[in-house]
C-alpha cells in the first residue's frame, strides 16, 4: 500500500497489521466533521482542506542557540527532541540511565515487550478517526520507559519542532509513555512550529500506562505561532494507587484540539487534569476530556480556567463517567471562565454519567466578566488598567498555576501570561 | 489641597449629590458626618474616581488638577487614597504583590525606577509595626478570610506604604472593636502631618475621640448642611441628626 512505502522499510514489522488496520479505519471513517457530536463546536475543515508534505525537510539542521528559547532550560533536564517528526540525536539529551528514553522507531522496529503489550492498546478507541491516521503513519515520537521503583532525577522535555518551509506540513508524533510499579517521572511537553508562513498541523497521539503506585506529571505547553494547529490526543491507563496529573496550557497556536481520557484499571487511583487557556485573536481551543471510573475508590480532580478576549472561542466538554461498580468514586470537575470581549466566547459542556449510588462528584462551570469593583479598588491604588486587568486574571487563574511543581516551568508559564496580556510585571515577590 | 465647587451626581437618574461645597487645606483632618444614605461614601467614591456614578454638575479640583479628567489609577498618583468601607476580597493576590504592585506603578508613572526589594521590605516591616499586624499578613492573599478589623488595618496599612497626600477614611471605624481602633486611629496620626490630609467619613463620635477634627461637616440629604469645629462632633454624638433638621426646616 501507497501509504507505507514512506515508513522506512517498517512494512513487514509486527506493527504493520495494526497499522493497516487503522488505516482501513480512517479511510472508514474520514476526518470528523461538525455532524459528529464530539466536533460539534470546533471545526477542522479549514485545516484538512489543505494539501500538506508529509515529508520532513531534509536539508534543514537546527542548532541549539536556535531553539533554546523553547525548552525550559533555566533547569538540567533530559530532552527528547525532534525535528520534523524525526528524532534529532544532536539536539537531544539522553541519559545513560538505568531507565529508557528514546525513539519510539527503535522499540517499533525491535517490536519490544513494551511495544507489544502497550502500543495501540491504550489509544484504542475504534471511532476516533484522527487517532487511527496517526497510528497508521507513526513513525518517531518518544518512547519512555520507567522500570518499577525508578524515580527519575530530571524532569524529561519532549519537544516537537516543525521546519520553516513553504508547503503546509502535516506532522504525527506519537508517543508511548510506561511507568513501572512505584516508579516516578515528570514531563514536559511542547510542539513549536519555526514557519510563520505556511501551517503546521501535528495530529499528535500519546498513550501513558502508570503501574501500581506510579507517579506521573505532564505538562503540556501550548504557544505555538499562528499558523499552526494541533490536535493532541492523550489516554491514559491507571493502576492501582497510582497517581497521574495532566496540565495543559494553551497559549498560543490557531486551532487546538485537546483529547484527554483516563481510565482507572485499579483501585485507589487519583487523576488530576488542569488547565489554562489565554486566548485572543480568532483562537480555539477545545478542551475534551473523560475520566472513565471503572473501579472503585478512584479520585479524578479537574480543573480548567478560561480566558478569552477579542474574537477567541473555546469549548469545554468534560465526561465524567462512574461504572455500576465504581462504588466510592470520588470525582470533582470545575470549569470557570472569562470572557474579556462581547465576541469572545465559550461553549461549556460537563457531562455526567454516573451508575453508582455510593460515590461524591460534584462538577460547576461559571462564565463571567471581570469583577469591576475588584478592578476599582486596584486602580484606586494607582495601578494602570492593564495591569489591574492582568493581576486580576491572573489571579483568577491561580490554582491552576498552583499545580505547576516544577518551579523553573512555574515562572516560563507566567512569563508568557504576562507577555500575552502585554504587561511588565512580575507576578511574585 | 482640594476644592469642591457644586458637585452634583445621580445614580440611575435618581440625584444622590446636590451641590457640594467642600475645601481642604494641607495639614487639615474633616470630619464629615451624617446619617445613612446622605452621600457620604458617593462623595468618596467619586473622589477616588469610581465611574458607576453620573457626574451631572460642578468640580473637583486636587492641587488645581481637575480630577474629574483623571483615571482613579491618575488620581492616585497625584496622592489621593481612599480607605473602602468595603475592602475588596481578591483571592490569589498576595497582600505584598499588590503593595508591591501599587508602589512601583506609582512610581513608574512619575518616572522613577522600582523600589528596591530591600528597601520596601524594611519599609513593610516598619509600617506593620506601626499597626501592631502580624508579618505573616503579607503572604495571605488580599483581604480573602480577614475578619472585619483586618480588612480595616489592612487599608490603613497601604495608605502608609503609599503615602498619600489626601487621604480619604470611609467608615474606617466600623467593624473595629475599641483595640483595633486606637491601633488604626493612632496610625492615621503619626502618618499626618503638615503637607497631607485626612477626610474622616463617619456616623460616630468615638473615631473622632482618637482622630481628633479641625473642621466637622454634617452631610444631609445630599448637601452639606453645616460645618463646625470638633464640638459640633460631640453634639450630634448626644442629640442625633433631628435638630440640624428642624434648624434647616425653620431657615427655609
Amino acid at each position: 500500500m501507497a501509504f507505507e512505502a514512506g515508513l522506512n522499510g517498517q512494512a513487514n514489522s509486527p506493527v504493520h497489521k495494526i497499522r493497516s488496520a487503522a488505516f482501513d479505519r480512517f479511510e472508514a471513517l474520514g476526518f470528523p466533521t461538525q455532524k459528529n457530536e464530539d466536533w460539534k463546536y470546533s471545526s477542522l475543515l479549514p485545516i484538512t482542506k489543505r494539501d500538506f508534505s508529509f515529508t520532513p525537510n531534509k536539508d534543514v539542521a537546527l542548532e541549539y542557540p536556535d531553539v533554546k528559547k523553547y525548552l525550559v532550560h533555566e533547569i538540567d533536564s533530559y530532552q527528547l527532541v525532534f525535528l520534523d517528526g524525526v528524532f534529532s540525536s544532536w539536539l537531544s539529551k539522553i541519559p545513560n540511565s538505568n531507565f529508557h528514553i528514546g525513539c519510539l522507531c527503535d522499540g517499533l522496529e525491535k517490536n519490544t515487550k513494551t511495544i507489544q503489550k502497550y502500543f495501540s492498546k491504550i489509544a484504542k478507541d475504534p471511532k476516533d478517526s484522527l487517532v487511527a491516521m496517526n497510528t497508521s503513519f507513526a513513525v518517531e515520537g518518544a518512547l519512555v520507559e520507567i522500570p518499577d521503583n525508578v524515580a527519575v532525577d530530571k524532569p524529561i522535555q519532549l519537544v516537537y519542532f516543525s521546519s520553516k518551509r513553504e508547503k503546509d506540513f502535516l506532522v504525527q508524533p506519537r508517543n508511548l509513555i510506561v511507568v513501572g510499579k512505584n516508579a516516578e517521572v515528570q514531563l514536559i511537553e511542547r510542539h513549536q512550529s519555526l514557519s510563520p508562513e505556511s501551517t503546521t498541523f501535528t495530529n499528535s497521539v500519546t498513550e501513558i500506562y502508570a503501574d501500581q503506585d506510579a507517579r506521573v506529571s505532564l505538562y503540556k505547553i501550548q504557544n505555538d505561532i499562528p499558523t499552526s494547529s494541533l490536535v493532541d490526543t492523550t489516554v491514559v491507563e491507571q493502576e492501582s494507587r497510582s497517581n497521574v496529573s495532566i496540565g495543559t496550557f494553551s497559549l498560543g497556536g490557531q486551532f487546538t484540539r485537546n483529547n484527554l481520557t483516563f481510565t482507572f484499571k485499579g483501585e485507589y487511583a487519583e487523576a488530576n487534569l488542569s488547565g489554562i487557556s489565554l486566548l485572543n485573536d480568532r483562537q480555539h481551543v477545545d478542551h475534551h476530556t473523560i475520566v472513565d471510573h471503572a473501579v472503585p475508590n478512584c479520585q479524578s480532580n479537574e480543573l480548567y480556567k478560561g480566558i478569552f478576549d477579542e474574537k477567541s472561542h473555546g469549548v469545554f466538554n468534560g465526561a465524567v463517567i462512574v461504572q455500576k461498580d465504581a462504588q466510592k468514586t470520588n470525582a470533582f470537575q470545575q470549569n470557570d471562565n472569562v470572557l474579556l470581549t462581547d465576541t469572545a466566547s465559550i461553549d461549556s459542556k460537563p457531562q455526567l454519567e454516573i451508575y453508582a449510588d455510593d460515590v461524591k462528584c460534584s462538577h460547576g462551570c461559571t462564565i463571567g466578566q471581570l469583577d469591576q469593583d475588584a478592578l476599582f479598588y486596584l486602580k484606586s491604588r494607582g495601578i494602570a488598567d492593564r495591569e489591574a486587568k492582568a493581576m486580576l486574571l491572573y489571579a483568577f487563574k491561580h490554582d491552576v498555576m498552583e499545580t505547576v511543581k516544577i518551579e523553573a516551568l512555574y515562572k516560563r508559564l507566567n512569563k508568557i501570561i504576562a507577555q500575552k496580556l502585554n504587561v511588565d510585571i512580575d507576578f511574585e515577590l | 489641597m482640594l476644592k469642591i465647587d457644586q458637585l452634583k451626581a445621580s445614580i440611575e437618574g435618581k440625584e444622590i449629590l446636590k451641590g457640594i461645597n467642600l475645601e481642604v487645606n494641607a495639614g487639615e483632618v474633616h470630619a464629615i458626618m451624617g446619617p445613612n444614605g446622605s452621600g457620604k461614601s458617593t462623595l468618596s467614591n467619586i473622589i477616588a474616581g469610581r465611574d458607576e456614578y453620573d457626574v451631572t454638575g460642578g468640580s473637583i479640583l486636587f492641587n488645581k488638577e481637575d480630577l474629574m479628567e483623571l483615571e482613579p489609577e491618575e488620581r492616585a498618583h497625584l496622592g489621593v487614597f481612599l480607605s473602602f468601607q468595603y475592602p475588596i476580597e481578591i483571592p490569589g493576590v498576595s497582600v505584598t504583590n499588590f503593595i508591591k504592585t501599587s508602589i512601583n506603578e506609582t512610581r513608574k508613572a512619575k518616572g522613577l525606577d522600582p523600589m528596591p526589594a530591600k528597601e520596601m521590605l524594611k519599609m513593610m516591616r516598619e509600617k506593620m509595626e506601626l499597626l501592631e499586624m502580624d508579618r505573616k499578613f503579607l503572604n495571605r492573599s488580599l483581604n480573602e478570610g480577614f475578619s472585619g478589623g483586618e480588612k480595616k488595618r489592612n487599608e490603613i496599612f497601604q495608605m502608609a506604604m503609599l503615602e498619600p497626600k489626601l487621604a480619604i477614611l470611609d467608615e474606617t471605624d466600623s467593624g473595629l472593636d475599641i483595640d483595633a481602633l486606637r491601633i488604626v486611629a493612632n496610625g492615621v496620626n503619626k502618618l499626618k502631618s503638615e503637607d497631607n490630609a485626612v477626610i474622616v467619613i463617619t456616623h460616630y463620635q468615638r473615631l473622632l475621640d482618637h482622630i481628633i477634627p479641625d473642621v466637622v461637616h454634617v452631610m444631609l440629604d445630599g448637601r452639606i448642611v453645616k460645618t463646625g469645629d470638633k464640638t459640633l462632633a460631640y453634639e450630634l454624638e448626644e442629640k442625633g441628626y433631628d435638630w440640624i433638621k428642624q434648624e434647616l426646616a425653620e431657615t427655609v
